[in-house]
């Protein structure tokens, strides 16, 4: 498939973009508002043209376990749910970080608590990019705000995730799950042959040749002083991330007096409120997150510099709020709006919260 | 292999010697933690055996559980996949699932495999997986101290029924292998022992077979080890397998279940869907 526009759903952008970038198995359970992603892919029979495996598991806890043995043969594998079962998953989660395997998971968040609501929501962030399972570790998290981006990072995820050997999370919500919009697919990238996964792979459990010692894939490492040595390892990966892999985006940054920081869908509902803040004379800047871990800190605390206030936008209680202090030391009158239980924010409540919280 | 084993071996094969019996190059040199007399460090060496004589030790993958057996990756020369706590049959899904043309298996306890492993086994069995399972059942959680299991005896005693497993309480003792081989997508089920020498022959049979179905396609194959825990039992070995044979076996009989996808001959097909009368410890 080569470079043409599309209308999709941001949910089949996610499925038809695992099947194009040579993605090898895909494990799910339905789940809304994310089930048009195995719904795409087992109506596209991949199988039967990249000869891509798709199985329905039976719960969350299999699927990402499915995920976990899968990718540890050096293959590349993902799976996709929304918030109640990606906290299903948290423990096959860090098992992937504590085993270091490469891997591609998908969240399109609902509101909860508990079962909640089917509604889009981004409270999910502390989950995603604390820990959410036990033990310290990271997930690479990446934020779309499109269509597009959906599609692209699924591309992108693969190379961080090999790259670093850890698990990739792509963390929408049901507002870009559901919403069409247009976009460019990319050109195909076939699925590795035998020889190429075992060059990708070193690590992987393809079979024991004569000439390597046995691959193992394991968490466990009963001697504290060498389970110490193997925490310090995946601390020092996640520093070279913050070193090397941030991603964001500035938009009329440069003569701000205040910005909005947000990320996914309320980037996108931001940039319109900042747009309406514009046209009545208030200089707002847009600093929208791509990666949520590693967070933009040295980047945000140099744009903050220069502004007045910044207003936090996410559909939560106030989480991204949390890590835009420390950025910025709490050296900015900061404020968190949002709504949430699935409850997506006007651009004119956007920019009411950023003249009452902010301005006044 | 231990370099000086390997030389002291060369000197008597000079001296005249001959070798009727030695180890599997399918395992390694990794002292194993179990404990002496316990049925897993034979069943290890049983599938470490059915791997070499295969020759498919470069194309074998398994998968170990939580428990006990969790550091089985050690002992085999294989490549190796450490599972989350009864997510083994999921995990080797997977595996089978993106490279079909490798054997497959998984090695799993009774409290691993048949308590907080129940869905998975039962949909990777529901499936057809065209895998292999070992399932070593001992009636106890013995990693973690003895505890009770799905598989306790009724009026068993374990370190959480100090005086003894009550039905009213904890239910029945759950017999898994019967269980699955009710599902049409498991090929071979059976249940073996390793107590003796007779019956470590049938078990490596049984574990062969169940590696040569992998050839065939046809679905699960599925081998339960009956296997004393003789430090949960509070037991000498010996003293623990006649137990096993005395208590265990009643609930648990030896024998296939289903060979080649049908009932096995001799098993009465009742006996795996009607109550079953429980043998209950005096």
């Amino acid at each position: 498939m080569a470079r043409e526009l599309q209308l999709m759903k941001g949910n089949e952008a996610i499925a038809r973009a695992m099947i194009a970038s040579g993605c090898d198995g895909y494990f799910g359970y339905p789940i809304t508002p994310q089930s048009e992603v195995m719904e795409t892919l087992m109506a596209e029979k991949p199988w039967e043209t990249t000869g891509m495996t798709v199985l329905q598991a039976e719960s969350e806890v299999a699927s990402i376990n499915m995920v976990y043995g899968g990718a540890a043969t050096g293959k590349k594998v993902a799976t996709s749910s929304s918030s109640p079962g990606i906290s299903l998953m948290q423990e096959g989660l860090t098992y992937l970080a504590g085993a270091e395997i490469p891997c591609l998971v998908v969240n399109v968040m609902r509101g909860g608590p508990g079962l909640g609501t089917i509604q889009p929501s981004q409270s999910d962030y502390f989950q995603s990019t604390k820990g959410g399972g036990h033990g310290d570790y990271q997930l690479y998290t990446l934020a779309p705000a499109s269509v597009q981006e959906m599609y692209d990072f699924v591309f992108e995820a693969w190379d961080i995730a090999f790259k670093y050997r850890n698990p990739v999370l792509i963390l929408s919500d049901g507002a870009i799950g559901q919403c069409m919009e247009k976009l460019y697919t990319r050109d195909y990238i076939p699925r590795w042959t035998e020889e190429e996964r075992r060059a990708k792979a070193p690590w992987g459990t393809w079979g024991k040749p004569a000439t390597r010692p046995h691959n193992i894939i394991t968490s466990l490492e009963l001697d504290s002083a060498r389970q110490e040595v193997f925490n310090l390892k995946l601390q020092a990966k996640y520093a070279e991330m913050k070193e090397k892999e941030v991603r964001y985006e500035t938009l009329n940054c440069e003569d701000a007096e205040y910005i909005i920081v947000a990320y996914g869908s309320s980037s996108r509902i931001a940039m319109k409120a900042m747009q309406m803040a514009r046209e009545k004379g208030i200089k707002v800047g847009l600093f929208r997150l791509i990666t949520l871990f590693p967070f933009p800190t040295k980047q945000l605390a140099e744009v903050a510099k220069h502004v007045k206030g910044i207003l936090c936008v996410e559909m939560s209680a106030g989480q991204m709020i949390e890590d835009v202090k420390l950025a910025t030391q709490c050296g900015v009158k900061t404020e968190h709006f949002g709504r949430f239980g699935g409850i997506i924010p006007t651009p004119g409540e956007v920019l009411e919260a950023l003249e009452n919280k902010i301005i006044k | 292999m231990n370099q000086d084993i390997e030389a002291r071996k060369q000197e008597l094969l000079k001296e005249g010697y001959e070798e009727v019996y030695t180890r599997t190059k399918v395992l390694t040199d990794a002292v194993m933690h179990y404990c002496p007399g316990c049925g897993h460090g034979t069943t290890h060496r049983l599938i470490a055996e059915v791997i070499d004589e295969m020759g498919i030790q470069d194309n074998v993958v398994g998968v170990s559980p939580v428990g006990c057996s969790v550091l089985a990756y050690n002992y085999f020369d294989v490549d190796f996949q450490e599972a989350a706590h009864g997510r083994a049959p999921a995990v080797a899904t997977a595996i089978k699932r993106l490279n079909p043309d490798t054997y497959v298996f998984t090695y799993q306890g009774d409290g691993d495999l048949a308590a907080i492993g129940t869905a998975e086994t039962i949909h990777a069995a529901n499936r057809g997986e065209n895998m292999t399972m070992i399932f070593v059942n001992n009636g106890i959680y013995g990693m973690t101290g003895g505890q009770m299991a799905p598989t306790t005896l009724v009026g068993m005693r374990s370190a959480t029924t100090p005086y003894g497993r009550r039905v009213d309480l904890n239910g029945y003792p759950l017999r898994m292998t019967e269980l699955l081989a009710t599902l049409p997508g498991t090929y071979y089920v059976t249940r073996q022992s390793v107590q003796n020498p007779a019956a470590v022959r049938k078990a490596k049979a049984a574990i062969r077979k169940a590696f040569e179905n992998q050839k065939l396609k046809k679905g699960l194959s599925f081998v339960e080890i009956l296997s004393n825990c003789n430090s949960g039992w509070k037991m000498t070995p010996v003293a623990a397998n006649k137990w096993m044979e005395d208590n265990m076996m009643p609930n648990y009989p030896i024998g296939d279940i289903k060979v080649d996808g049908k009932i096995a001959e001799g098993i009465d097909a009742n006996r795996l869907v009607v109550d079953h009368p429980l043998t209950v410890m005096q």
